[in-house]
C-alpha cells in the first residue's frame, strides 16, 4: 500500500517537536504514526497523517519545511522470516531502503511496516513479481 | 632597555621627522600621478597636480583609497613600477574569492624588512635570540615579513610556519626558543596544550611574544603573561600598506607606535571622513611614504582607533595609536585570515543557487576563534532523508572553505529562527568576549 508521508525539518533542540504536533491537533488532523530520525545537530520528523494535503497545509502554514514523499506500508506475517523474505526481494532487485519503521494499524490490528525505498514504483513492482 | 642602532629613526627629532614625511609624500605622490591610472584620474577629477601638495595637511586634499578600488583593478591595476623591477606579491582575501594583490620592489622590501627589525628591537629582541615564525608562509604577509626582519636583525629563525601544534612545543622547549610570533589566540591554544604534554611555560627562555593579525585584548595580554614567561608585544599591519611591521608596542605596551616615517597617519571620522581631534576615536586611514611597486593614497583601514600625540616614556619620536579593537566594516579576522560576509553569502549562494536565510557566529572555544555558519532550511533543499542533509552541510563547508580559506562549521536550523531587522538579517553575530 502506496501512503504520503509528510516529513518536517527539526532543529535538534528541546520543545521543536511541540509546533508541528500543536498544529496538527489545533487542526484535527489525526496522526496514525511517526518516527523520528535525529543526528547531533537536526532531526526529521517523518509522520502518516489521515488527510496529507490538508496537514501539509496546516504545518506550512505554522512556518515548518514539508516534504512530501511516497513510502511504502507492507503488511509483514507475524512469522519469523517475515521481513527476511521482503529484504531479499527487494535486494535481488537492487533496490535500496533509505529508512524504515513499524506500526499497527488500530482497525484490522496487524502490524504493518513502512519502508521508504530509492524507488517506490519499482520496489511495488519486484514484490508483486515475487508474491 | 638598551637602544639597538637599527632604532634611531623612531627617535628623530619631530622637525626632521616631518620634513622626511613630506619630501617622501611628495615623491611618493608624483610617482603614483603618472604611473597609475586610478590616482592620476581621481587627482584631475580634483584638478589636483603633485605639485599643490606642498605640507604635510595638503595631504586631505587627496582622494581616499579603499578596499574596493583593489579589487575592481584586479590584478596589477595599482602598480606604479614595472613588472621587471618587482620582485615579489603577495596576496590577501578580497570580498568576492578574488584575493587582494600587492607588489614590492627591492627597495619596498628592503624598507619592509627594516620596519620588522625595527619592530622586533622595539620588542627588545636582537642578535642572538632565537624566534619561532609561526605565521604563515605563503601568500599571506605574515610569515615572509616577520622572517626578513629577524633574520635582518641577526637573530635566528625557525621558519616553522602555522599548524602542528605539538610540534610547535617541542621546537619551543628543545632550541630554547626565545621569542615568538603568532596570532594571540593561537599563543592562548599553545599554553592550553603544554600543560597536557608537561610543559611549563612560565620556565622557558621566552621573552617576547610578537602577536598580530587578529583584534585582541588586555585581558588575553594579562593570561598570556600570567601563564608564560614571555611579555606580549601588539604588531599591526597589513597588506594592502606593507604586511606587518606598520606599528608595534615597545617595552612599555602603552599603544603602538607607527613608523611615521615611512607611514603617513591620519584619523578621520568614517562618516564625514573630516580628521578628528587627537586622542579621539576614528578609523585609521595611512599613506604610504616610502613604497614604489604600489603606493597607496590615504588607504581607509577600516580599524578603529585613536592617536595618541603625547610622548611615550621610551623616547621614541613617532607617535602612538590605541590598539586596534574593532572595524568600520563587519570584515572579520579569523585565524588571522580577513573574512566578509559577501564571501559567506557567495559561497552559500554557489551550493544552493538562491540565497538562504543565514548567519555567521563567531565564539572562541579554548581561546581558538570558531566560525559557525547558521544557514535555514529551505523546501528545496530539504529531503526526508538524513544522509541528503548532510551531504548538503558538507557541500557548504566545502564552498565556504574554497572561498574564505578557512574551515567553518555549518548548522542547518528552522526556517524563520534567524532574526531580521527590518526585513534585512543581521549577518554577523560576533559572540567572541573580547
Ligand atoms: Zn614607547
Amino acid at each position: 500500500m502506496k501512503l504520503q508521508q509528510l516529513s518536517v525539518f527539526l532543529e535538534n533542540a528541546p520543545g521543536q517537536l511541540q509546533l508541528p504536533i500543536d498544529a496538527l491537533a489545533k487542526a484535527g488532523i489525526n496522526i496514525v504514526t511517526l518516527s523520528l530520525a535525529d543526528t547531533e545537530q537536526f532531526g526529521i520528523l517523518r509522520l502518516i497523517v489521515e488527510d496529507p494535503q490538508k496537514a501539509q497545509a496546516v504545518l506550512e502554514k505554522v512556518g515548518c519545511v514539508v516534504k512530501v514523499t511516497d513510502v511504502l506500508a507492507i503488511e509483514v506475517a507475524d512469522q519469523p522470516g517475515g521481513l527476511s523474505h521482503i529484504l531479499n526481494v527487494v535486494g535481488k532487485a537492487g533496490l535500496n531502503i533509505e529508512y524504515m519503521y513499524a506500526f499497527t494499524e488500530k482497525r484490522s490490528g496487524k502490524g504493518l511496516l513502512v519502508f521508504r525505498f530509492s524507488d517506490s514504483d519499482a520496489a511495488i513492482a519486484a514484490l508483486q513479481t515475487a508474491n | 632597555m638598551n637602544r639597538h642602532p637599527i632604532s634611531a629613526p623612531d627617535f628623530m627629532q619631530q622637525a626632521a621627522l616631518r620634513d622626511t614625511q613630506l619630501s617622501r609624500l611628495r615623491q611618493m605622490v608624483g610617482r603614483a600621478y603618472d604611473n597609475v591610472t586610478l590616482f592620476r584620474q581621481r587627482m584631475d577629477a580634483r584638478s589636483l597636480k603633485p605639485a599643490d601638495i606642498r605640507s604635510l595637511a595638503d595631504v586631505r586634499k587627496l582622494p581616499f583609497t579603499v578596499k574596493a578600488d583593489l579589487r575592481d583593478t584586479y590584478p596589477f591595476g595599482l602598480f606604479a613600477s614595472p613588472m621587471k623591477d618587482i620582485v615579489r606579491l603577495h596576496a590577501s582575501s578580497g570580498t568576492t574569492g578574488k584575493p587582494i594583490v600587492v607588489a614590492y620592489t627591492k627597495d619596498d622590501i628592503r624598507v619592509w624588512t627594516e620596519t620588522m627589525m625595527r619592530s622586533f628591537a622595539a620588542c627588545g629582541l636582537h642578535e642572538g635570540d632565537i624566534i619561532q615564525n609561526a605565521y604563515g608562509y605563503g601568500l599571506f604577509t605574515g610569515g615572509l615579513g616577520a622572517h626578513y626582519g629577524a633574520e635582518s636583525l641577526g637573530a635566528t629563525v625557525i621558519p616553522i610556519s602555522g599548524g602542528n601544534t605539538e610540534r610547535q612545543l617541542m621546537v619551543m622547549k628543545d632550541f630554547g626558543v626565545t621569542a615568538i610570533c603568532c596570532t594571540p589566540s593561537y599563543f592562548l591554544h599553545l599554553i592550553d596544550q603544554s600543560q597536557q604534554m608537561g610543559i611549563d611555560m612560565k620556565k622557558l627562555p621566552l621573552r617576547a611574544g610578537i602577536f598580530g593579525a587578529e583584534p585582541w585584548t588586555e585581558g588575553m595580554r594579562e593570561r598570556i603573561e600570567a601563564e608564560s614567561s614571555l611579555k606580549a608585544y601588539d604588531i599591526y599591519g597589513l597588506s594592502e600598506i606593507i604586511g606587518p611591521g606598520v606599528g608595534i608596542e615597545c617595552e612599555h605596551q602603552c599603544g603602538l607606535h607607527i613608523f611615521e616615517d615611512y607611514f603617513l597617519v591620519e584619523i578621520i571620522d568614517p562618516q564625514t571622513l573630516e580628521p578628528v581631534p587627537d586622542g579621539q576615536e576614528g578609523e585609521l586611514v595611512l599613506t604610504t611614504l616610502s613604497k614604489h611597486a604600489m603606493p597607496m593614497i590615504r588607504y581607509r583601514t577600516r580599524d578603529i582607533t585613536a592617536l595618541y600625540p603625547e610622548p611615550c616614556h621610551c623616547g621614541r619620536t613617532i607617535r602612538r595609536i590605541r590598539r586596534i579593537g574593532r572595524r568600520s566594516d563587519d570584515m572579520f579576522i579569523i585565524r588571522g585570515v580577513n573574512v566578509f560576509p559577501s564571501q559567506i553569502e557567495a559561497a552559500l549562494l554557489r551550493v544552493e543557487g538562491t540565497l538562504p536565510h543565514y548567519v555567521i557566529v563567531l565564539t572562541r572555544e579554548q581561546d581558538l576563534d570558531q566560525v559557525e555558519v547558521q544557514v535555514e532550511v529551505t523546501p528545496d533543499f530539504f529531503s526526508d532523508e538524513v544522509r541528503v542533509l548532510e551531504e548538503l552541510q558538507k557541500k557548504l563547508v566545502h564552498s565556504i572553505e574554497s572561498i574564505t580559506g578557512i574551515r567553518v562549521a555549518v548548522r542547518l536550523v528552522a526556517p524563520k529562527t534567524i532574526q531580521r531587522s527590518e526585513g534585512k538579517a543581521k549577518r554577523l553575530l560576533d559572540k567572541r568576549k573580547m
